[in-house]
């Protein structure tokens, strides 16, 4: 794919190969029954961008970033992680999960969460020290939670377990951070605080890849877009990608033309 | 009450039930949260056709085979629960439901073709336990605590519960983190390498163990309360998991020193002549203790919790 004059070719660096991609994915086709979700898809995301997945509801985003970390398994496909094998790459991912997925009934504290990140390092039995109460603290205070540290995860609100689950996937202190939907019924300031955050770890040469359902915002929140319906649609920058014909095709007659019109606005 | 009396008749009942009661609510936390707490229901009913197979296999009623036969049972069954329910496309309770049930009514008519009439092997006993008879006849006082000669003559069931009561809590505590993690969020589990399907499969194998042994001193009726009740009410009582597992056991081995007291002294304190099964009751005082629990407990109106 040539890279053409972009608009915002300045925050937008260009594909880079395949080989040390923080994620690549080929060929990936994922089956829940009869129908396949996913099918063939390839993607290779740029290093230090951020990439929102669209396409209309059940075209497979969530399954695409869920077969890429082996959550589900799929019928054929592989996903490399910065040009490694999934298994001995998984620490420098950061994986975000929909909030709808778990119970937020849970007897478990904001703090305790967040410490779920550090997983990795405290292994099996180590204990927890100090210093690693301080770096979930750091997390919650960059998600702008320190004050909720003490409370039982299903006393906050949407917008406040959305943001403890973004510190969580700091604590992990990954190179990649894949979120599913995480502007998902959250308010107004919880969207500003979390689209705060990825930029900054843009800013960092993190990268970013999250499933994003308002269209309108994808303009000024990305700078890569991935659209996707059962196949792979398109895949570049927002000049490139975010593109009338191409929306057209990813949701086929569902959004209709005016809606288009209006996105051209906001991207202009 | 005298040392001479009580450590022979009801200190080893005792200790067997409270033993059995926590090894039972331990993993119940878990199964709870995983909102899978009919698998205990379903272990302790298919028990039965297991213990039934490794007598019809042997000829003899004894331990080993008939725990073997009932931990083969669990595994049979934990397996056809899974297969219809993902081969069936049905409800994890309905499948649960489903498989106990047919498990045990082929106990049933295993125990009713086979040749079981001389020996101690009856529906009965599989529901009720025979908690009041693990007297330790070699005691003569709470010096016989010190004293080898006696202690070889416990009831052997009570190192049978104690051996998996061990079992249960090195693997709490080996697998922790783990087991939190994918008990909360099982997908975020997934995307750090958790084997979150080994670790499902072995909270409920350790739950089968805890079930099996507990089964053979204290029948069935037990070993279902204890996976739920004292789970279940230590909810109520907090919102950090470390204090609900300490609720649930503080709440199992009250619900058996307290049902093994009533059952034995209640009747009688009430005007009636005899005692009433031990089983039964420390099953009833679980569910009263929960009934309390749902009442009166400082969690139990909480925000994150499904509307009514």
């Amino acid at each position: 794919m040539s890279v053409s004059l972009a608009a915002n070719e300045g925050v937008a660096p260009s594909s880079s190969s395949v080989s040390d991609s923080p994620l690549a994915i080929r060929g990936m086709t994922v089956s829940y029954g009869q129908k396949p979700v996913v099918f063939s898809v390839d993607m290779t995301v740029a290093e230090g961008s951020m990439t929102a997945i669209i396409g209309p509801n059940g075209a497979g985003k969530s399954t695409l970033l869920k077969a890429a970390l082996g959550i589900v398994s799929p019928l054929a496909g592989q996903a490399t992680v910065f040009g490694k094998p999934l298994k001995s790459a998984r620490h420098r991912i950061a994986y975000v999960p929909q909030r709808a997925s778990v119970d937020w009934d849970f007897p478990t504290r904001v703090i305790d969460v967040v410490l779920m990140g550090l997983s990795r390092e405290l292994g099996l039995l180590r204990r927890i020290r100090p210093h690693h109460m301080d770096k979930a603290r750091v997390c919650l205070e960059r998600v702008g939670m320190t004050e909720f540290a003490e409370r039982q995860i299903g006393q906050l609100s949407g917008g406040q377990q959305q943001r403890v689950f973004l510190a969580r996937a700091l604590a992990q202190n990954a190179d990649l951070y894949l979120l599913d939907e995480p502007f998902a019924g959250v308010d107004a300031a919880t969207e500003k605080a979390i689209i705060d955050v990825l930029k900054a770890l843009r800013s960092e040469g993190k990268t970013v890849v999250a499933v994003h359902h308002d269209l309108t915002t994808v303009p000024t929140y990305f700078d890569r877009v991935f659209l996707i319906n059962t196949r792979r649609v398109a895949e570049g920058t927002v000049a490139e990608a975010f593109t009338p014909d191409r929306l057209h095709k990813t949701y086929g007659g569902r959004l209709a033309t005016g809606q288009i019109d209006q996105l051209e606005l906001a991207a202009g | 009450m005298s040392g001479v009396e009580f450590v022979p008749l009801s200190l080893t009942p005792m200790l067997i039930g409270v033993l059995s009661a926590i090894a039972c609510a331990l993993p119940g936390n878990f199964l709870l949260l995983r909102k899978q707490a009919l698998i205990g229901d379903a272990i302790s009913h298919v028990v039965l056709p297991g213990i039934v197979t490794a007598f019809l296999l042997t000829g003899i009623v004894a331990a080993v085979p008939m725990m073997l036969g009932a931990a083969g049972a669990a595994v049979v069954a934990v397996v056809m629960i899974e297969a219809i329910r993902r081969l069936g496309n049905i409800e994890p309770g309905a499948a649960m439901g489903l498989t106990f049930t047919t498990l045990f009514a082929a106990g049933v008519l295993l125990l009713e073709q086979s040749d079981t009439s001389g020996v101690h092997l009856d529906v009965e006993h599989a529901l009720y336990g025979n908690l009041e008879s693990l007297i330790w006849l070699d005691a003569i006082g709470w010096e016989s605590l010190l004293a080898p000669v006696a202690l070889a003559g416990l009831p052997p069931e009570l190192a049978r519960v104690a051996i998996a009561l061990c079992g249960v809590v090195v693997f709490l505590w080996l697998f922790w983190r783990p087991l939190v993690l994918s008990t909360f969020d099982e997908s975020f589990a997934q995307s750090m390498g958790v084997p979150t399907t080994a670790l499902g499969i072995a909270v409920v194998m350790v739950s089968a163990l805890a079930a099996v042994a507990a089964f053979d001193a204290v029948g069935s009726i037990i070993v279902i309360a204890m996976f739920i009740c004292p789970p279940a009410a230590a909810r109520l009582m907090t919102n950090r998991l470390e204090h609900q597992i300490a609720w649930s056991v503080v709440f199992a081995g009250l619900s058996a020193v307290l049902g093994y007291v009533l059952a034995g002294y209640g009747p009688l304190w009430i005007g009636f002549e005899d005692a009433v099964s031990a089983a039964g009751m420390i099953a009833t005082v679980s569910g009263l203790i929960l009934a309390v629990a749902a009442f009166c407990a400082p969690h139990r109106h909480r925000t994150g919790a499904p509307a009514l």
